[in-house]
């Protein structure tokens, strides 16, 4: 496994994409400081972005390399290795390259910027460990769908949709949600809806860490109440972990009984 | 060495294999020819593996295929289409798939024979069809693994290169090595098989030398035979 990981890192480490999405976290870290001058606002802004970004380019990088290197992974199955090996080697290799992108080009600038002498320390390590989670955790669906979909466009498609149900219509159906059935006590259904949905999950994770999150009003409330302790933290990583494992082992149990 | 028994497979409702009984334990050169969707390159990819047949058992050097990934130590794949990671060079791909099978053969007399010492220090999405080929065909025939099966070999190789191609088969075969080839190149197919493994229909039609083929189907050319069984009914096996 370790093999196709390195194989798979050093192939995507020396792509143009990689370095073209580094220095676009580059270039925004270094202008969002620049203009807000404060760390603390550059996280807000940052985050607003990382959350609907990170989840689509995981996304789209994740089936594009499944789909691109379809015949090279026919060669891998010929040689005496395990198939899950081959397929969570080249995962990881997409996953943990997005990730170190991520890292560098939101560490360098805001490192730059006194970082580590001011207390904007973990808000910002948490927006980088969110953003972790949200490659790992999109890279991880988008490679499963392509191992259920051998043709190119429905699974490119279904991908994207996923995202887009994730990142802009989850919210919406919950917004209604809370709206039809204002009357009822609905704490613990918000609780669960932001659970189960890791981009909003995320999203509520570093506000509760920012100054901000009292506008949230009485939602707020509860939401402090929830994962704003250490168990809500503990309960709400786990989440996010879950959403890695689920689609691996998804992707275990397809590549066990797929014809190539 | 390779025992297939009542190998069956469907994709959907499409019956590929029907059962299919079949058996290698002879060194040589065997054609695996037939028709478009007849079933070959399912056979190929159920010997290695890639494909999970419906019904049927086989085994290669007595290994369960199914049970476990280590038989295909034994055996050197060409697949039809070569398409490799696009940032790699001709030599990182060679030392990764070494790396990959644990096992570093010398790759010089390989690399010389089929021309490939300037293309070495080249990005693969940057060499043309054959030359891909080539490499391919390197990284297929390095670790002298005792069942080697080609898919399509002759596919983009120039005259020159198909020559040394045969003479590379021959002297694998002279040591005892058994050579699974399929081809839609019916000139090489006849020079190169000692035995046809002829597949219609998802069905083992014919099996037996280019001789067997031509006395049974009374012509002196090979193509036209390959034709006539085509149209006649009856199998031969």
């Amino acid at each position: 496994m370790f093999k196709i990981l390195k194989y798979s890192f050093y192939d995507l480490m020396r792509s143009r994409w990689s370095y073209v999405y580094l220095l676009f976290y580059l270039a925004l870290g270094f202008v969002l400081l620049f203009l807000n001058n404060d760390l603390s606002k550059g996280v807000i802004t940052l985050m607003n972005v990382i959350v609907i970004l990170v989840p689509l380019i995981g996304t789209i990088f994740g089936v594009m390399y499944y789909y691109n290197s379809r015949e090279f992974t026919t060669l891998l199955l010929a040689l005496p290795l395990k198939r899950f090996t081959i397929f969570i080697g080249q995962y990881l290799g997409v996953g943990l390259s997005l990730s170190f992108s991520l890292l560098i080009g939101l560490g360098i600038p805001f490192a730059s910027y006194g970082l580590f002498q001011s207390d904007a320390v973990g808000q910002f390590s948490l927006l980088l460990i969110t953003g972790v989670f949200l490659t790992l955790i999109f890279t991880a669906i988008s490679f499963s769908i392509a191992l259920y979909n051998d043709n190119k466009i429905k699974g490119f498609s279904y991908a994207i949709l996923l995202w887009l149900i994730m990142a802009v219509i989850y919210d919406g159906v919950f917004l209604m949600t809370l709206v039809v059935f204002e009357e009822y006590p609905l704490d613990n259904f918000s609780i669960l809806a932001t659970l189960l949905n890791p981009i909003d999950l995320s999203r509520i994770l570093i506000l509760l860490k920012l100054d901000i999150s009292a506008l949230l009003g009485y939602t707020g409330a509860i939401f402090q109440g929830f994962f704003g302790t250490g168990a809500g933290m503990v309960v709400s990583l786990s989440c996010l972990a879950l959403w890695v494992i689920l689609p691996c082992m998804n992707m275990y149990r397809k590549a066990r009984v797929k014809d190539f | 060495m390779i025992a297939v028994e009542q190998l069956y497979k469907r994709f959907g409702k499409n019956e590929v294999l029907k059962g299919i009984d079949l058996k290698v334990d002879q060194p040589g050169v065997y054609a695996i020819l037939g028709p478009n969707g007849s079933g070959k390159t399912t056979l190929i990819k159920a010997i290695l593996g890639m494909v999970i047949p419906n019904k049927g058992e086989i085994t290669v050097n007595g290994n369960n295929v199914s049970k476990s990934p280590v038989y295909r130590q034994d055996i050197g794949y060409l697949p039809q289409i070569a398409n490799f990671p696009a940032n790699l060079t001709v030599k990182e791909i060679i030392r990764m798939i070494q790396d990959l099978r644990n096992s570093t053969p010398d790759t010089g007399q390989l690399i010389e024979w089929f021309g490939l010492q300037p293309f070495l220090d080249k990005k693969l999405n940057t060499l043309s069809g054959g030359t891909r080929q080539k490499v391919n065909l390197v990284l297929t025939l390095m670790f002298d693994s005792p069942l080697i099966i080609l898919d399509e070999p002759t596919s983009g190789l120039d005259p020159v290169a198909l020559l040394k191609l045969k003479r590379l088969i021959r002297h694998e075969r002279e040591a005892g090595k058994t050579i699974l080839i399929t081809s839609h190149i019916m000139s090489f197919v006849e020079e190169m098989a000692d035995e046809i493994i002829f597949l219609l229909e998802g069905r083992i039609h014919f099996r037996g030398s280019v001789h067997a083929l031509k006395e049974k189907t009374h012509t002196h050319d090979f193509e036209k035979a390959i034709a006539k069984t085509l149209t006649l009914n009856d199998s031969y096996v």
